[in-house]
Parts: C-alpha cells; sequence; structure tokens
C-alpha cells in the first residue's frame, strides 16, 4: 500500500513538473487536442471522408458547407483531417507500444545477462541500426502490401533496437547498485530481479523512449503514406498529400494541401516539446532545482 | 592490439554486416505472400506456360537454397536482376541515378554540416543565453518538420506562386545549355530540394554539437585554459570546439541512414532524377527487383560510409591509440 501510494505521489510530482515546464505544457495540450479530435471524429464531421461526391463539388475551396474545402474526387477535407488524426496515433501509440516493450525486454535480458547473451543480442541490435530505415521500411511495406498494420509492424520492426540499446546501457550500471545485490542475497531469482527490482527503475526511461517512438512512427506513417504504401481504406494525413501531389493541382488548392501539412508538423511538434520536457525533468537534479 | 586490431575488428564488422543485409534482401522479398512471378506480372492474361518459363528465366523453379546461390552468383557479377518498368538490368538504371543523388547530399551534407557545428558550437558556447534558447527552440521545430511537407511548401511558395525556382528536375529540358551556363542551371534546380534537405540536418547537428559542446564545457581543461587567462574565442576554437567535434564525427556516420530518408522524399517532391526518385517511382510501379536493388545500395553505401568513419575516428581519437 506504501508503494503504491507513493508511485501515485511520483505521479503527482510528475505532471506538476510537466506543467510548469513552458515546453511540456504546450506540447501536451496540443497532444490532447489530436487525441481529442481523433476520438470524437465521427461526431465533427461533416461528412464521410472516402466518399467521393458529386462532380460539381470538385475542389471547392472553403464554404460552410465544406469547412476546409474538398479535394480532387469531391471529398471533404476537414473530414479526412478528422479521421487522419486517428491513424496518426493510432500508429503511432501501437507502434511505440510494441517498439518500447521489445527494445525493453532485449536490453534488459542483454544488460543483465552480459556475456554471451549480450553480445548475440547487441550484435543483432548494431545491425538494424546500420540498416537505411526508410528504405527497409518502404521495402517492407511494398512486399507487405498497403495496411495499416503491416506500417505498424514495419516502423515496430525498424525502430526497437534504439530503445534496447539505452535500456542496456542503464541496466549495466543499475545491476551492480547495492540494492540489487542486496535482494541477489536474501536469495532473490533472476526473473525477480530483471523485472522487481531493475525493471521499476528504468520506467522512467521507458517512457521518454515511448515519446520519442511516438514521434518517429507518426513521422514514418506519413512518409510511407506519402510515398503511397498507405492503407488504401483508411485515410491519412501523408496519404492526403500523396493524392494532392500526384494530382497536379495542389498548387490551386491550397485549403486541400496546407491542412494535412500542418496537422502533421504540429503534432510532430508537440510530441518532440514533450519528449524535451520530460527528459529535462528526468535529469537528475531538476526536481531539487525547481525546490521540490 | 592498438590501432590496427581496431581496423581489423571494424572492417571484419562490416563486412559481416553486408553478408547480413544480402541474406535479409533475399529474405525479405520471398516473404512476400503469393507467387512473386504473379506479383510482377499481375495481368491475368499471361498464360500458364509462359509464367512457368518466367520462373525457370528468374530461377524460381529451383529450391530456395539453389536460388540464393544464384542470386550471390548474380551479384558478385553486378547482376541485380531485371527492373520491369524500365525493362533494362537494374543496375544499369541505378547507376546512371547516382551522380545526380551524389551531388545533392554532398551539397546539402557539407552545408548543414558546417552550419549545424558553428550554430550548435556557440549556443553550447553561450548556453543558457537567449541566444541558446532561440537556437534550441529553432533547431527543435526545423528537426521536426518531414523533409518532404517542408518541400511541398518551398514548392508552392517559390516555384508555384513567386515562381523564382523551377518547379523540378535537374535542368531546364531541350535549353541546351553548356559549360558555365549548365552549371548555373543546375545549381538553380538544386536550390529547393537541397535547402529542405538542409534544414532538417542542420537542427540535428545544432543539437548534437550544443550537447556536446555543453559537456565539454564542464571539463577541467576548460577551466585551466581559463586559468591560464587565454582568450575566449582561443578557448572555443583551440579546446572546447575541437573536442565537442568527435561525437559529432561519430554521428554523421550513424546519421547517413537518415540522411538517406531526406534525399528520398525531396528527390521525390521536386522530380529530381536521383535515387531517390527512383525509389518512389519503383514504389508507385511495384517494380520489385528495382527496389530491391535501391535498398540494397543504399545499405552498402551507409556501412561503407560508417567503416570510412569509424576508421578516421580511429586516426583522431588518441584514446583509440592508447587503450591497447
Amino acid at each position: 500500500m506504501r508503494r503504491l501510494s507513493n508511485q501515485t505521489e511520483k505521479l503527482k510530482l510528475f505532471f506538476k513538473l510537466l506543467f510548469s515546464h513552458r515546453m511540456g505544457l504546450s506540447g501536451f495540450s496540443i497532444i490532447l487536442l489530436f487525441v481529442f479530435v481523433s476520438v470524437f471524429a465521427p461526431l465533427l464531421a461533416t461528412d464521410d471522408p472516402s466518399r467521393s461526391g458529386e462532380f460539381e463539388n470538385i475542389l471547392l475551396s472553403p464554404s460552410s458547407q465544406f469547412w476546409f474545402g474538398t479535394d480532387d474526387l469531391a471529398r471533404d477535407v476537414w473530414s479526412q483531417i478528422l479521421y487522419g488524426a486517428r491513424v496518426s496515433l493510432t500508429v503511432g501509440f501501437i507502434a511505440a507500444f510494441i517498439t518500447v516493450v521489445t527494445g525493453t525486454l532485449v536490453g534488459l535480458v542483454a544488460g543483465y545477462y552480459g556475456k554471451l547473451v549480450e553480445e548475440l543480442l547487441m550484435r543483432i541490435v548494431d545491425f538494424f541500426m546500420m540498416l537505411p530505415e526508410l528504405p527497409l521500411m518502404i521495402v517492407l511495406a511494398a512486399v507487405l502490401g498497403p495496411s495499416m498494420w503491416n506500417i505498424i509492424f514495419v516502423v515496430s520492426l525498424v525502430s526497437w533496437p534504439t530503445t534496447a540499446r539505452v535500456v542496456r546501457s542503464q541496466v549495466l550500471s543499475l545491476k551492480e547498485r547495492p540494492f540489487v545485490e542486496a535482494s541477489r542475497c536474501i536469495g532473490a531469482g533472476n526473473v525477480k530481479l530483471m523485472f522487481g527490482e531493475i525493471l521499476p527503475n528504468v520506467v522512467p526511461l521507458m517512457f521518454a523512449q515511448a515519446v520519442i517512438m511516438i514521434t518517429e512512427a507518426i513521422y514514418a506513417e506519413a512518409v510511407l503514406s506519402f510515398l503511397g504504401l498507405g492503407d488504401p481504406t483508411s485515410i491519412s494525413w501523408g496519404m492526403m498529400l500523396h493524392f494532392a501531389f500526384e494530382s497536379g493541382v495542389m498548387a490551386r488548392a491550397l485549403w486541400w494541401v496546407m491542412p494535412p501539412i500542418f496537422s502533421i508538423v504540429a503534432l510532430i511538434v508537440s510530441f518532440s516539446l514533450l519528449g524535451t520536457a520530460i527528459s529535462d525533468i528526468l535529469e537528475p537534479g531538476y526536481k531539487e532545482q525547481k525546490g521540490y | 592490439m592498438g590501432l590496427r586490431g581496431f581496423i581489423f575488428r571494424k572492417i571484419v564488422a562490416a563486412c559481416l554486416t553486408i553478408v547480413a543485409i544480402v541474406c535479409v534482401n533475399f529474405a525479405i522479398f520471398r516473404m512476400a505472400p503469393g507467387d512473386p512471378i504473379r506479383m510482377m506480372f499481375r495481368d491475368p492474361r499471361v498464360s500458364a506456360e509462359n509464367l512457368q518459363l518466367m520462373k525457370e528465366k528468374f530461377g524460381l523453379d529451383k529450391p530456395l537454397s539453389g536460388q540464393f546461390v544464384a542470386y550471390v552468383k548474380g551479384l558478385t557479377r553486378g547482376d541485380l536482376g531485371l527492373s520491369f518498368s524500365h525493362r533494362r538490368p537494374v543496375l544499369e538504371v541505378i547507376a546512371e541515378k547516382i551522380p545526380p543523388t551524389l551531388l545533392l547530399v554532398i551539397t546539402a551534407l557539407v552545408i548543414a554540416v558546417f552550419l549545424g557545428v558553428v550554430l550548435g558550437a556557440l549556443a553550447g558556447w553561450r548556453s543558457g543565453t537567449r541566444f541558446d534558447t532561440f537556437i534550441l527552440t529553432a533547431s527543435l521545430t526545423m528537426y521536426s518538420i518531414p523533409t518532404f511537407a517542408l518541400g511541398i511548401i518551398f514548392l508552392l511558395i517559390f516555384a508555384y506562386h513567386i515562381a523564382i525556382f523551377p518547379l523540378g528536375g535537374i535542368v531546364t529540358p531541350a535549353s541546351g545549355f553548356e559549360g558555365f551556363e549548365l552549371v548555373r542551371d543546375v545549381l538553380w534546380h538544386m536550390f529547393l530540394p537541397a535547402i529542405s534537405i538542409v534544414i532538417w540536418y542542420v537542427g540535428e547537428y545544432v543539437l548534437l554539437t550544443r550537447s556536446s559542446m555543453i559537456d565539454v564545457m564542464g571539463q577541467e581543461y576548460i577551466t585551466t585554459a581559463r586559468a591560464k587567462g587565454l582568450k575566449n574565442f582561443r578557448i572555443l576554437k583551440r579546446h572546447a570546439l575541437r573536442n565537442a567535434l568527435l561525437p559529432v564525427v561519430t554521428i554523421t556516420g550513424v546519421n547517413l541512414g537518415f540522411a538517406v530518408a531526406g534525399v528520398i522524399e525531396a528527390e521525390t517532391v521536386f522530380s529530381w532524377p536521383g535515387v531517390g526518385r527512383l525509389v518512389y517511382d519503383a514504389v508507385s510501379k511495384r517494380d520489385y527487383p528495382l527496389l530491391q536493388g535501391v535498398f540494397l545500395l543504399f545499405a552498402f553505401s551507409v556501412v561503407t560510409a560508417n567503416l570510412i568513419i569509424d576508421l578516421i575516428y580511429g586516426y583522431i581519437d588518441p584514446r583509440i591509440k592508447v587503450r591497447s
């Protein structure tokens, strides 16, 4: 019980620090806005985003009926933006989750066991880190076929090594600490030591990594979709840009091009701001500096 | 062991990586769901006999191990297969796209590294000041804008609406420019794609140099230099920057993998006739042999560049020689 309340206290303090961090607060608010928009997309949308409209509604500029105008298939841009937020956030969150869990497991095992296990796992990590990310993702996405789950898979496959590396170096220093030694002396096994003693101390790092990974996954989804590897059944911001770019009329339809660009940049920038804030807060001495 | 051992180990590691890349490349294209030949020739009118012939031609009637041997043998002869959208050998198609890409990448990278190191060093040197905060925020923002999005914005503003730069390509078609005129024309075409790439990298190098600089500034030898009464600029140049640059050099190698991403995006937006644009065309035509070839080229160049940078690092970092 004591431990639990301790955790809530820590979490409270974390959010207090985050909200008093200017970058953290602005990043967090914008992300919250996008989460809201994507959850309530069906209510906020004025039209079915994937339904092609009537001929006379092609490439209309913004009006009271089409708030952000229409694209070359007379689809409503405003509604596409709303549903696009869903794709970006879904890919971002799920890919980051898979990435961080896999990376942490690998890093934990490699750092804890050391020797041959570490050597083997870290060689695999090095190999993946050596491969050029985007071409690898393009090749895999092209071969596997266009679907959102394939994009999630591809992004996770390419990005877990960074987390593994960061976690491993943290584990290396943690496992030499007295509390781990003490726990070993009273008979804790390897699993208990890894997950019970070391892992809880890696959690803050995992959060910092997760934010970075979300940023990268959102970026990757946007690029892959822009290159024409997106899921044709669920429209995303990158795909809107793909269609606009391919249509050859994007210069005449700024209302079609600017919203997805603005959304992608806003979302990525706010996640980077949040990431910077979190790594600032986790920096040793920050709490004390702020008077906690 | 010393320097020679270090070099030997790095070379062996690079070779092993290349072997692994070749295996992965082979595996990926066999991982694909469905029949590769059917995938290549989606037209249902292609007859069964012709498909069989195609299978034999591509060696797909052999067992996997046989296919692998044939694939590796082909690679050693520089045979990357046939591109079916260009109907020519993949190697030939790629080779003619390499010079434009190199021109663009090297120009962008040199400008970005220079600007990034200078701005980052100044920001780290004066960390905590308003100048530092400005540079830091600007870099974070620039670093967060996807290159293709930035490219589209530049294209819309400077090529469509103000129209002071061309819409794309590398030279004005059918202009017949030669000599100096040609150089000027190419530079004019290169401006927007290069700037799009540069803006992204500058952010990255600023952040790197800045944090490395802040690290170095806390070291005792800087205090010593100060105590000796050296001038500020001399400390910055001779003592701080030189040491702060080591991590920047290492990261340049790691970053080449990312550099490739910027190139693919910028070349696509500005129709720059390089390897990056080739990727886009290969994707839209589902030209798998070509895609496979380009991936191999990118992976090889990143590994080689990393090796070279590791070796340079071995020479400039005195600790590696001493460590033995």
